[in-house]
């Protein structure tokens, strides 16, 4: 559909994950011309990842759950009109003036869309998309704190592990701690031990009795408390130990890992001196919950809030629309909700945006049957979810005690190998009073990651105990971009090499 | 309101500009409290290159501070610890044809008779210079006394190595002046209280102008936004800070319109610094792919081995302009005891020892390195009605 290279898109959606699937499909089949893109080569993003064809897997699915919703939207897809572009690594957006006039959406501007191609970034050929709207499903990724140890061969990231597994069924280790907070590290463990490892331990720094001051978001949830009774049950079918209320503070062993130290922890999530006991394993996955990932957005100014766990979402009205008008968001972006909620909000983007273009309210089209009761519906369904999200958040925040298990000589930036110690300095000798201070003046942020893994930590060791600032989220560029690109940026050459 | 035991002087300003003016300060045996609303190095000074240059600056009261804060830094370089990354490394201006050869030969030999050392490099010799430049450049100008700092350690260090003398009030914003009865300097009032002292140093830097309105005089510095492209890091593949012929002409000029001209050099900690862009928009940190674009290409141009090298991130920062393109140091006949240190524009990190050995020696009626008259505060008539922040004015 559409598209000579002088005429806009419609929608470009960023990210083939489930809310960009549902906001894609939807709008499609409301009439607008759509482009999906995704930096992967297959669609479904974290949570519905799945292995290469050329690995015949004979059953994909039984390591997922709710797969029938992923294989209902993959067969949308396929039967719509939208052009799915894959391999495509977005590494910004920008607003333009309409030069081409009539084609340009109400506003008069259009979006470009910036990516460069090849199925791992290697053979990089620069793109430029226009579109009259945006959607931004990019996801989230992974949180991790640091701790002694955690740079050891062995350690991986929890969602990582998941990855691994869903992607090319491999395993990490045999014997897999798992560890960290936040409700994917029971997924993560069930799935491990379904695919045959040993999970001594499941270690959530949170206790899950904060669930229980908003019982309201639970009891309007049951889905959620039936997929942690699915996971809670495979986990007892496995001899898998949940210890609640405890961390990893150090992780032993020369070349790669051999055991780790488990505390307890206080409220504060402080360890309690004397409680550490050591777990013989091979490896350990660890993670923190996950974050947002929305520097394309921030860096066309849009709005954030701060959520619950200290991480910072984008702030999105009703409709999912970010405070720049024309540049919609769904799924991780608004907030880690999960695969359900992320659904939900792609399609309420969907029918948000083919209603702008066409200059109506999101009101229904009666004649295909989308009355105000299916908007109305989402809308509903998307804010029960999204409370939940908010309880889920909050349980799992870090405590500010949790500095507490580094060492001077821990690596907090492991791009940059910069210590706690000379974060802590540079704070406590230097001036600094937030990341991006620590940053100048440590290189802590400065690396391949720029402060994605880093970035929690630096903020909290900035804040000396006290609330840190959400990392700003300011990366104008998403995915590195080669110098030669970017000086090639005005050959028309570039616009939409279809 | 609570109040705290007086300083000798407070200083606004946490940038290097602040950061030099407490250090010298102190040295003259005076006691000073430096109030930001941020931290230490977080406005212009964190977004800088650190660039100490000569090389751009024609012969006048410009180049004369540079090659005085020259001599200052070489002192300072000694005394600092080595975060600061002070690196004569000197920078060679180059020109792609004979006629930008003729206008580069004109200029040294002017900046020669301020006392300026050069070096003319002929084409053939640039690959000595600097072996990954591209082919076919006619020549270029080697200046040895351009030098470099990691500018947030410097500013961090400079208030660090001032020692007790220094109070530091980080996170708190200055909302008012207080004044005596006669209009004198008392302090300033911040969120969290008032500050006292008999003299207050301006050194907001971009946020001067704001500053200067809290004491009721007009002070014109506005935002002239660059971007700063940095590179994944790399093997020392840039040796020199180099630019292309066309940057001086960039520097001086006051067009609001975007300018770019390549500027490339090397860090220590090994990204490349590609910049270097000019604009008058007001304070917007949105990207400009357009910028962008040029920074790329005239990097490129001048190091082709840099294509496939990947851009990491790009930032934004503003410039403290003055409309004559000259700072505003000492101090301002309109309110006794108010002193400004600000509108370095491009060139703040470079001549911030100078302006504080200047501030130092007016608090103490010391001798002065040089005259000040052009750096005069009050040389700018209020026009009226006063211009919106970020606005334009002529031309």
């Amino acid at each position: 559909m559409t598209a000579s290279p002088s005429e806009p898109y419609d929608l470009v959606v960023v990210g083939a994950g489930s809310a960009g699937l549902a906001g894609a499909v939807t709008a499609a089949e409301l009439g607008l011309s759509v482009a999906l893109l995704d930096s992967t080569t297959q669609s479904g993003g974290q949570f519905y990842r799945h292995p290469a064809p050329a690995l015949g897997a004979v059953r994909p699915e039984a390591l997922h759950h709710d797969w029938s919703a992923f294989s209902d939207l993959r067969r949308r897809l396929a039967a719509s009109t939208v052009t799915h572009l894959t391999g495509h690594h977005v590494w910004s957006v920008v607003r333009e003036s309409g030069e081409s006039g009539a084609a340009a959406g109400e506003t008069g501007e259009t979006w470009a869309v910036h990516a460069i191609t090849g199925a791992d970034g290697t053979e990089e050929q620069p793109v430029r998309i226009t579109a009259r709207a945006l959607l931004l499903a990019t996801g989230a990724y992974e949180r991790q704190l640091p701790f002694p140890g955690w740079t050891l061969p062995g350690v991986v990231g929890a969602g990582g592990a998941q990855a691994m597994l869903k992607s090319g069924l491999v395993l990490p280790g045999r014997r897999i701690v798992v560890a960290g907070s936040g409700p994917l590290l029971l997924a993560v463990a069930s799935s491990l031990a379904a695919a045959g490892a040993r999970v001594p331990a499941v270690v959530e720094a949170a206790g899950y009795l904060r669930y229980a001051r908003s019982p309201r978001a639970l009891v309007t949830n049951p889905a959620k408390a039936a997929e942690a009774l699915v996971h809670g049950a495979a986990l007892l079918r496995h001899r898998v130990r949940v210890l609640p209320g405890s961390a990893v503070t150090e992780v032993h062993g020369t070349d790669r890992v051999e055991a780790v130290t488990v505390s307890r922890l206080d409220g504060d999530w402080t360890p309690v001196p004397g409680t550490g006991r050591r777990i013989a394993c091979d490896a350990l996955a660890v993670g923190h919950g996950l974050v947002p990932q929305i520097e394309l957005a921030t860096a066309v100014g849009c709005a954030t809030r701060a959520l619950p766990d200290g991480t910072l979402g984008l702030a999105l009205d009703d409709l999912q629309e970010t405070s720049v008008a024309g540049l919609w968001a769904a799924g991780e972006t608004g907030g880690v909700g999960g695969a359900e909620l992320a659904r939900t909000e792609g399609e309420l983007a969907g029918r948000a945006i083919a209603a702008r273009l066409r200059g109506r309210r999101a009101d229904p089209d009666p004649g295909r049957g989308v009355g105000p009761g299916r908007v109305g519906e989402l809308r509903r369904r998307r804010d029960r979810m999204r409370a939940f999200a908010d309880v889920m958040s909050a349980a799992h925040a870090p405590g500010p005690g949790w500095p507490a298990w580094l060492e001077d000589e821990t690596d907090v930036c492991r791009c940059e190998e910069v210590t706690a110690g000379r974060v802590r300095e540079a704070v406590t000798e230097l001036g600094a009073r937030d990341a991006r201070t620590v940053k100048l003046l440590t290189r802590a942020g400065m690396g391949w990651c720029q402060g994605r893994m880093c970035g929690t930590a630096v903020a909290c060791l900035a804040a000396r105990g006290g609330t840190p600032e959400p990392p700003a989220e300011r990366r104008p560029f998403a995915v590195p971009v080669p110098l030669a690109t970017l000086a090639a940026l005005d050959e028309r050459a570039t616009e939409q090499n279809l | 309101m609570p109040t705290r035991k007086p300083s000798d002087v407070i200083v606004v300003g946490a940038g290097v500009v602040g950061a030099a003016c407490a250090y010298y300060a102190a040295q003259a045996g005076l006691s000073v409290t430096v109030v930001d609303r941020g931290s230490v190095a977080g406005g212009t000074t964190g977004a800088g290159e650190g660039n100490l240059l000569v090389s751009d600056k024609e012969p006048g009261p410009e180049l004369e501070l540079a090659l005085l804060a020259n001599t200052l830094w070489r002192e300072l370089a000694d005394v600092l610890p080595p975060h600061v990354e002070y690196e004569a490394k000197g920078g060679l201006v180059v020109a792609s044809g004979e006629s930008g050869m003729r206008a580069l030969r004109d200029f040294a030999a002017r900046q020669e008779k301020a006392g300026v050392t050069t070096q003319e490099v002929p084409g053939d010799r640039l690959h000595d210079l600097e072996p990954h430049l591209a082919p076919g450049l006619a020549g270029g100008f080697l200046y040895p006394q351009d030098s470099q700092v990691m500018p947030a350690h410097a500013a961090a260090q400079l208030l660090h190595a001032a020692g007790d003398r220094v109070r530091l009030r980080l996170g708190e914003e200055v909302t008012g002046i207080l004044t005596g009865a006669a209009g004198e300097i008392r302090g300033v009032r911040t969120a969290a209280g008032e500050l006292h002292a008999p003299y207050v140093v301006n050194a907001a830097g971009t946020w001067g102008g704001a500053l200067a309105e809290l004491a009721g005089v007009h002070l014109p510095v506005l935002p002239r936004r660059g971007f700063v492209l940095v590179t994944e890091p790399l093997p020392r593949v840039v040796r020199h800070k180099v630019y292309a012929a066309d940057y001086v002409a960039d520097v001086a000029s006051g067009s609001a319109a975007l300018q770019t001209s390549a500027v490339v050099e090397g860090t220590p900690a090994g990204p490349v610094l590609i910049g270097a862009s000019r604009e008058r928009v007001g304070f917007d940190r949105t990207l400009s792919i357009e910028v962008l674009r040029r920074l790329a290409a005239g990097a490129t141009g001048l190091f082709p081995v840099l294509g496939t090298v990947r851009a990491m991130r790009t930032y934004p920062g503003f410039r403290p302009y003055l409309p004559d393109h000259l700072p505003a140091i000492g101090p301002d006949p309109r309110v006794h005891g108010l002193l400004h240190a600000c509108g370095h524009e491009g060139a703040g990190i470079g001549l911030a020892p100078v302006t504080g050995q200047i501030i130092a020696r007016c608090l103490t009626s010391g001798e002065l390195p040089l005259d000040i008259d052009p750096f005069r505060p009050d040389r700018f008539t209020a026009p009226e009605p006063a211009p919106a922040p970020g606005s334009d004015p002529a031309p």
